[in-house]
């Protein structure tokens, strides 16, 4: 007999035509999946009772279509054992390049000549992260079908605020490998903030607190009738409870004089440091021992309050993002009506206790900090499939960094800001530099800086088949779209002709928050330098582009309307110009194409008169008139 | 007859209503499709129709509408777990026959 839930009124469906949705906290350190059932959200246990499934997938071999695995506690408990073949943290590896990836990286990454993508060498062959991800979500896929007792339609997966183009379409490219339909990606504070907005049903100010295995997020939301508005999201994907068990291990390493330790004792090791922390959080004193072979034990003791002499410089660097964000908001502390806490490390009492002291708030505890951005997943997965009746969920979120594309110059001209809320589509009309132009080249670029050498490349594609048309005239219009997921799309239209073109943005790889962040401080520091490098390069270009003309007009009129004298000063001027345009004196440049100016002004109209003569030919004084 | 509840199925719709935050009632009903004739309803109930007839049970109240209830009278409600899932069984005496999975059934 099969088991049936309660739905809302109305929202009965079928037999066999349940639309069973799921929430997927796909985290660094451990994974959750979470649903609905009879309206109650909860994550969903396996067989043994146990909730989180550790992110660890351990390689054994090949088989006809996939991987042999063992996942989650199993491959943790043989990490030790088989260090090199089990793989962790794949989720900070997600869409990064190899340059991004080194520390504490325990893993041989390799890329190969087919793609860039870097893979971590095992016994299985060369895996990449996106595949370690797919055999995670495969497990969780398979542990909530057998729960809610028949296939999933589809799932909304959680992903940090900070995650760029490229780690998003990684965690989507995994999901098609699970055989999971993504029905949405949301930021994981977001997430949070369904959990939490929907409960207690406040508004205001909200700051998600997200101290994670890997990740770091902070997220100022403002919660106005059930409707959630990111305003802003700061953080560091290079922070979390990971580096918090880093730094005890390092320590611990240290007091026991461990040098160099190989990768299974450095598995040990940060192991105990794990356990420490979770110890440390109920008690005020821990015992260590670590087994360092051949008969050797070290032991020791760690109190609470060394341990938070070690961890502290960690949560104070949590704290800058904190103030940028609310910066960002442009909000004061005091505008801040709750802190919601996730993610297990803000179960360290210093941690609750530093931050609320930050915010001068009690930080909110309620839902278990593990628990709570799969249980909002699983809310706004609900809502997707089309299981509510009501009280439907508007969800957005912003863009990180601003996108644009460059123009003449090297420039960057921004289409969609910084904090932007998404999904958002922009559109902007640019036009052709050259006479006769039939082809332009769109460059799409990310970052808060004025020139395209200090943003990010994102991509870059061509629009052909422009008809000839003088410079300027043709209208190409580029609209820039990005999706609820976050994914960039952009396209580029003639309007006269029609002519179209257009590109989703995949990077190679994204990213990281260090350079987000840094690309942002530079925008600031960088703020006056830039304008002024903006303002030489638009004079520049106005300079080229007087020269462009003045060419044009000399070969078209030139030997009909001047005198080879007039026609050689012209020249002169042109050469003159061309020079000082390669200079960096913006006022120089300034002055001389004034110059220049009056110095054709005869010439301009000596062009003008004669093309009103040609175009007045042969009409009668009442044609003109009536044309008027 | 009536409709009852078994302690678990009270114990679970009192909990589901509760963190619903309204509604006040459980309507059971039936509706005509599935691969055997027809299928359940199970639902939150925010109103009470004029036809309804309404059951008390271990401080539930359950509606159904009349036509409904033709085929489900006597039904007692059950909550159950197989393997990983949980959920609301029918413990209908009207069934002649169902389909192999259980959700619908013919009288």
């Amino acid at each position: 007999m099969a088991l049936l839930q309660i739905s809302e009124p109305g929202q009965s469906t079928a037999p066999h035509q349940h639309k069973l949705a799921v929430g997927i906290d796909l985290g660094t350190t451990n994974s959750l999946v979470a649903s609905l059932k009879s309206g109650l959200a909860q994550t969903i246990a396996d067989e043994n009772g146990d909730h989180l499934l550790p992110s660890v997938v351990q390689f054994l071999g090949k088989t006809d279509d996939g991987y042999h695995t063992h996942i989650g506690f199993e491959a943790q408990n043989n990490a030790i054992s088989d260090p090199l073949n089990t793989i962790s943290s794949a989720k900070r590896y997600m869409g990064r390049g190899l340059d991004d990836i080194k520390k504490h990286s325990l893993y041989k990454f390799v890329t190969d000549e087919n793609s860039v993508v870097p893979r971590i060498q095992t016994i299985a062959g060369n895996v990449s992260a996106i595949e370690v991800s797919a055999e995670i979500l495969k497990k969780l896929k398979q542990r909530a079908e057998e729960a809610l007792g028949d296939e999933l339609t589809g799932a909304v997966i959680t992903v940090p605020a900070y995650f760029d183009d490229a780690q998003r379409q990684a965690t989507k490219d995994a999901a098609k490998l699970a055989n999971l339909k993504v029905l949405r990606l949301i930021n994981e504070p977001t997430a949070a903030a369904v959990a939490y907005g929907l409960d207690t049903g406040s508004e205001g100010n909200h700051v998600i607190y997200d101290l994670g295995g890997g990740t770091f997020d902070i997220s100022i939301l403002k919660l106005t009738k059930g409707v959630f508005e990111v305003l802003s999201t700061a953080g560091d994907s290079a922070l979390g409870g990971d580096d918090l068990d880093h730094v005890i291990t390092d320590w611990m390493l240290a007091e026991a004089n461990i040098i160099d330790p190989n990768a299974s004792l450095l598995r040990t090791v940060l192991d105990a440091a794990r356990q420490a922390k979770e110890t440390l959080s109920q008690q005020d004193m821990t015992e260590l021992s670590i087994d360092l072979g051949e008969g050797k034990l070290w032991q020791g003791e760690l109190s609470l309050e060394k341990f938070e002499q070690l961890i502290k410089p960690l949560i104070r660097k949590t704290l800058i993002p904190c103030r940028r964000a609310l910066r960002d908001a442009n909000l004061e502390i005091e505008d801040i009506q709750d802190i919601v806490m996730v993610g297990g490390s803000t179960r360290v009492p210093l941690v609750r206790q530093m931050v609320g002291e930050f915010f001068d708030t009690e930080p909110l505890v309620d839902i278990d900090p593990d628990k709570v951005v799969a249980i909002g997943a699983a809310r706004q997965a609900d809502v997707l499939v089309g299981n509510k009746s009501d009280e439907d969920m508007l969800l957005l979120d912003v863009t990180p960094l601003s996108l644009g594309l460059e123009t003449m110059g090297g420039l960057a001209e921004k289409v969609i800001h910084r904090n932007t809320t998404i999904p958002v589509a922009r559109a902007q009309e640019f036009t052709t530099f050259k006479d006769g132009q039939t082809a332009m080249a769109i460059h799409v670029v990310q970052g808060e800086r004025e020139l395209i050498s200090d943003c990010r490349s994102l991509a870059r594609f061509e629009l052909r088949g422009i008809p000839p048309m003088v410079a300027g005239a043709a209208r190409i219009r580029v609209t820039f779209q990005i999706d609820a997921d976050g994914l960039l799309s952009v396209s580029a239209r003639e309007e006269t002709s029609g002519v179209e073109s257009k590109i989703q943005v995949k990077p190679s790889y994204g990213l990281s928050d260090g350079e987000i962040e840094s690309m942002l401080k530079e925008s600031f520091s960088h703020a006056q330098d830039d304008i002024d490098a903006r303002k030489l390069r638009e004079e520049q270009v106005e300079a080229k582009r007087v020269v462009e003309a003045l060419l044009a007009a000399l070969e078209e009129d030139g030997k009909t309307l001047l005198s080879a004298k007039e026609q050689s000063i012209i020249y002169q001027e042109i050469s003159e110009l061309s020079q000082f345009a390669e200079g960096s004196d913006r006022r120089a440049i300034k002055l001389k194409i004034e110059h220049v100016d009056k110095a054709t002004s005869d010439f301009a109209q000596r062009r003008m008169d004669a093309s009103i003569n040609l175009a007045l030919a042969g009409k009668k004084v009442d044609d003109i008139g009536s044309d008027s | 007859m009536a409709i009852t509840l078994t302690d678990a199925a009270a114990e679970h719709v009192t909990q589901f209503i509760e963190n619903r935050g309204k509604g006040e009632a459980l309507r059971l009903g039936v509706k005509t499709n599935g691969c055997s004739g027809m299928g359940y309803v199970l639902e939150f109930a925010d109103s009470i129709e004029e036809d309804d007839q309404v059951f008390d049970d271990k401080g539930v109240k359950i509606i159904v509408d009349p036509k409904s209830l033709l085929y489900i009278d006597g039904t007692e409600l059950d909550y159950g777990r197989e393997g990983l899932n949980e959920g609301f069984k029918f413990n209908n005496p009207n069934v002649k026959d169902a389909c192999g999975c259980g959700e619908s059934f013919n009288v």
